[in-house]
């Protein structure tokens, strides 16, 4: 069966056409210059479970916030039993029987798991809600879905993540859906939940309901799911039987993205190992490094003057690796070492400290890289203002010095220095968070998916940042969720699934089809 | 249910509000203690002065708490008790219909003055910090205009009867055999003034706790996305926190009228009263950020407050030294609420 086999996966799907629950035509969703969903075709059967695959960006997500309300496509038709609708929000979606259970948990912290499981639509009486009633309902619900040890009395904010997510499900239930939508719903739970939220949903199915599932865990879909369908650059590749096509052929199909941007050529990797004998200290280097439950037993080096890039699908654990090393997790095990040294990091001040010298340019440039309101110089000074000031004051001229120089470096187009760092427009910004930690003059540089969200050529000005600061002795550690990046910036890249590092690749190995085989952890453990 | 479930539940239930019992328990001893050291302690006369200096305030916590609860503060509080209290003390007076007419007034201008902010808070998307500290001033100069010098004239023999105990209720308007009826001696020795807490409490709290709209209120100071994320409706959560604050903080000013027989726009008590509303707010239990708390814990964070300038007035310690013992009581009620940060694994979390 070959890749191109659309024809008869297209046929495939005008049989069921008569009696898909839920349909979408043509439905196309743009965010800015970027097209979300490219004039998708999609259907759903009651008494079907469903899953969707495709690598980060391929449009699963905005797929099911098109289904759920949450956003309004820009063109295309929707149709529920035959009827065309449209949502006004999740709730007017809701009310129609679709029901979706986000990544982002919904369920209020401070409220009871009874409180939450009836939020929408509690059970009243006399106008008032009734609270036995209401705890009776959340103890039928919690026990359909086995969850009998969960006290409909207890906070939320009490309970561990695995049964936040059961509490998640049961909340579902209660809005008697005819369409759920599960968009990871298994990713924090521990196997026997897994295998009794498969139970769940089988139960759910024979019972007439339409489920649709996001899954980035192959075995998970092939024990659960009926059909799939595979998503790729916002497009509908193919819709099938599940068993029909191996996972060789579903990786072929989630791949084949065109090169459309130019990377900087990567040195000889030989180079630098023949020098000598002696093999110098790693700027840095990680044993047996774990946290919490998110992280376990990694280890990892990076040199100075490469580049590791870190892959894997979105939520793997690659965050919470680059603030783990960054000082912010407390309670990490295992060691750090930079140049052959153990390193004490407990707060991102130990990590910018002379001998560590470490920088990270974080996921979310709103919250954690910028203060918006203030000015572009203050947001460039303020990692370094320790090295810009005499005594208890900051030198003016030296920050002047030091800001133009920032400036230059990242090539930033500002009018106004004390502008608010807020008008700048995405790519400004994001270079404004990266010339920041430049004015440090970091040797161990991490970042976390740099690239978000910015225009093609601030892309790659800053893939020949990297290039140049690794060619200065930097030692880069580097996550995005783009494969083309990784490939085309990294000299290593090391995918990450359920917070285990399960593949290291090298030089001609770094390809699309490895780095997502191992990001969906195709081939079992690690290799 | 047995009763083993509800031990069970009952210790859940004091788990989640170790903050609010452990202020209770600290109000009873410190009553208790301030009682025992009393001249004529444990008597009806002190518990009537007691609750009536106690009123106004828990009525004004109770109006902060509601908008505390959805995340927001409400700075125009103490102006809205002090509003109602120059407008009762204009229409206080009369035949019994006018008097009626009057109170009913006095507390629809208050719910009103509420609901203005939450349209300032929810149509001008303003913070409410600084949508009330504005719609505040103006409270404000409206009491000023109602009432340029203090002074009124309040019906006596209602003020009389909604400041004493039930005895003088019963005697006033010749009910129960001038309240000498059998069955009335066990609750005529209630102050009014507790009483109308109770009610407040029991009839107008409690219902609204448990309605869509206060679970909404809670739910939006929990986590706004979420709560928009779950069809709630939110919009009419915030107005509802607002126009049921104002209407609290009006009972407070009418029941300040009947108290003091008069209406005076006192910038200055005003100030006070609001401030002191936010710190019996914290100390009955309820977090700044929203969610967590309720309004029976502010009423007992306003008879803690209280309790600790009864105390000073019969050990005749230098009332100076007052601010000083209530800033101590607020800091360690806010230390407490802040040992959860202490769990947090990732730090990241704990600024958010």
């Amino acid at each position: 069966m070959s890749l191109d086999d659309d024809l008869t996966a297209r046929s495939d799907d005008s049989e069921t056409a008569q009696s898909a629950h839920m349909s979408l035509s043509q439905i196309t969703k743009r965010y800015g210059g970027v097209t979300a969903l490219d004039a998708v075709d999609f259907k759903c059967d009651l008494g079907s479970i469903h899953a969707v695959l495709g690598e980060n960006g391929a449009g699963k997500s905005t797929l099911i916030k098109v289904m759920s309300g949450v956003v309004t496509p820009d063109e295309g038709v929707m149709k529920l039993a035959g009827n065309p609708i449209t949502f006004a929000g999740p709730s007017a979606a809701n009310a129609a029987g679709i029901v979706c259970i986000f990544q982002e948990l919904s369920l209020l912290p401070d409220l009871t798991v009874a409180d939450n499981i009836s939020i929408a639509d509690p059970p009243r009486w006399f106008g008032l809600i009734d609270a036995g009633a209401q705890r009776r309902r959340a103890e039928t619900l919690l026990a359909r879905i086995g969850c009998e040890d969960v006290n409909p009395l207890s906070l939320v904010r009490d309970l561990p993540l695995s049964r936040r997510q059961m509490v998640e499900i049961a909340k579902a239930l209660a809005k008697d859906p005819t369409v759920l939508i599960l968009d990871e719903a298994t990713s924090a739970l521990t196997a026997t939940d897994v295998d009794r939220v498969f139970e769940i949903l089988r139960l759910l199915r024979d019972d007439g309901i339409s489920i649709l599932t996001i899954s980035h865990r192959m075995h998970e879909i092939e024990a659960v799911a009926d059909r799939c369908s595979v998503f790729r650059n916002g497009q509908h590749v193919q819709t099938f039987d599940q068993g029909t096509r191996t996972a060789d052929q579903i990786v072929q199909m989630m791949i084949g993205r065109e090169i459309s941007t130019h990377f900087p050529p990567k040195p000889d990797p030989g180079s630098s190992e023949t020098t000598g004998e002696e093999q110098p200290a790693k700027a840095l280097e990680l044993t047996a490094f774990s946290w919490d439950d998110r992280l376990s037993n990694l280890n990892l080096n990076v040199e100075a003057g490469e580049i590791v890039g870190l892959g894997g699908l979105d939520g793997q654990g690659q965050k919470e690796l680059l603030l783990g090393l960054f000082g912010v997790l407390k309670a990490t095990s295992g060691t750090i070492s930079v140049n052959g040294r153990p390193a004490r990091i407990n707060s991102p001040l130990d990590a910018k400290k002379a001998g560590i010298e470490m920088a990270l340019v974080p996921e979310d440039r709103k919250i954690e890289g910028l203060m918006l309101p203030m000015s572009i110089e203050d947001n460039l000074a303020v990692a370094s203002l320790d090295r810009l000031s005499r005594g208890l004051l900051v030198d003016r001229h030296a920050l002047q010095a030091a800001t133009e120089d920032g400036i230059r470096r990242m090539q930033i187009k500002v009018g106004n220095i004390t502008d608010p760092v807020s008008t700048l427009s995405g790519g400004n910004q994001q270079k404004v968070v990266i010339a920041k930690w430049l004015m440090t003059n970091p040797k161990i540089i991490l970042l976390n998916d740099p690239t978000r969200g910015i225009d093609v050529g601030t892309k790659q000005e800053i893939y020949h940042l990297l290039r140049d600061l690794a060619e200065e002795g930097a030692a880069i550690l580097f996550y995005s969720t783009d494969y083309e990046e990784l490939i085309g910036c990294c000299d290593r890249v090391v995918v990450m699934y359920d917070g285990q590092i399960v593949r290291e690749l090298e030089g001609e190995n770094i390809t699309e089809h490895n780095i997502i085989t191992s990001a969906l952890n195709i081939n079992g453990a690690t290799p | 249910m047995t009763s083993a479930t509800y031990f069970s539940d009952l210790k859940v239930r004091v788990a989640q509000n170790t903050g609010l019992c452990l202020v209770i328990v600290g109000f009873i001893a410190f009553y208790v203690f301030y009682n025992m050291n009393h001249p004529r302690g444990f008597s009806t006369a002190v518990y009537i002065q007691n609750s009536n200096e106690v009123f106004t305030l828990a009525m004004v916590a109770m109006a902060q708490t509601v908008p505390v609860l959805m995340g927001g503060l409400d700075l125009s509080v103490g102006a809205i008790m002090t509003l109602v209290n120059c407008l009762a003390s204009h229409l206080l007076s009369g035949s019994p219909i006018q008097i009626l007419l009057g109170m009913i007034t006095c507390l629809a201008t208050g719910a009103l003055c509420g609901f203005i902010n939450g349209c300032v808070v929810v149509y001008g998307r303003i913070q409410p910090i600084i949508a009330t500290l504005a719609t505040g001033a103006i409270f404000m100069g409206i009491a000023l205009f109602l009432r340029p010098s203090p002074g009124g004239n309040v019906d006596g023999d209602l003020s009389w009867a909604a400041t004493n105990d039930l005895f003088e209720v019963a005697a006033t308007y010749g009910l129960f055999d001038d309240g000498k009826a059998a069955w009335f001696q066990p609750i005529a020795w209630l102050p009014v003034p507790l009483l109308l807490i109770l009610i407040t409490a029991a009839f107008i709290w409690m219902p609204f706790a448990r309605s869509v709209t206060g679970r909404s209120v809670y739910a939006v100071g929990s986590g706004e996305g979420a709560a928009y994320m779950s069809g709630l409706n939110i919009n009419r959560a915030k107005l509802a926190a607002f126009t049921l604050g104002g209407f609290f903080a009006g009972i407070g000013g009418l029941y300040l009228a009947l108290q003091t027989s008069s209406g005076n726009a006192d910038i200055p008590q005003a100030g006070a009263y609001t401030l002191n509303s936010i710190a019996a707010v914290v100390i009955g239990g309820t977090s700044l950020l929203g969610g967590v708390g309720s309004a029976i814990g502010s009423i007992f964070g306003a008879l803690v407050l209280r309790t600790i300038s009864f105390n000073f007035r019969i050990f005749e310690i230098d009332p100076l030294l007052q601010p000083l013992f209530e800033g101590v009581v607020l800091l360690a009620a806010v230390s407490l609420g802040a040992l959860s940060v202490l769990r947090v694994k990732n730090t990241l979390e704990s600024f958010r």
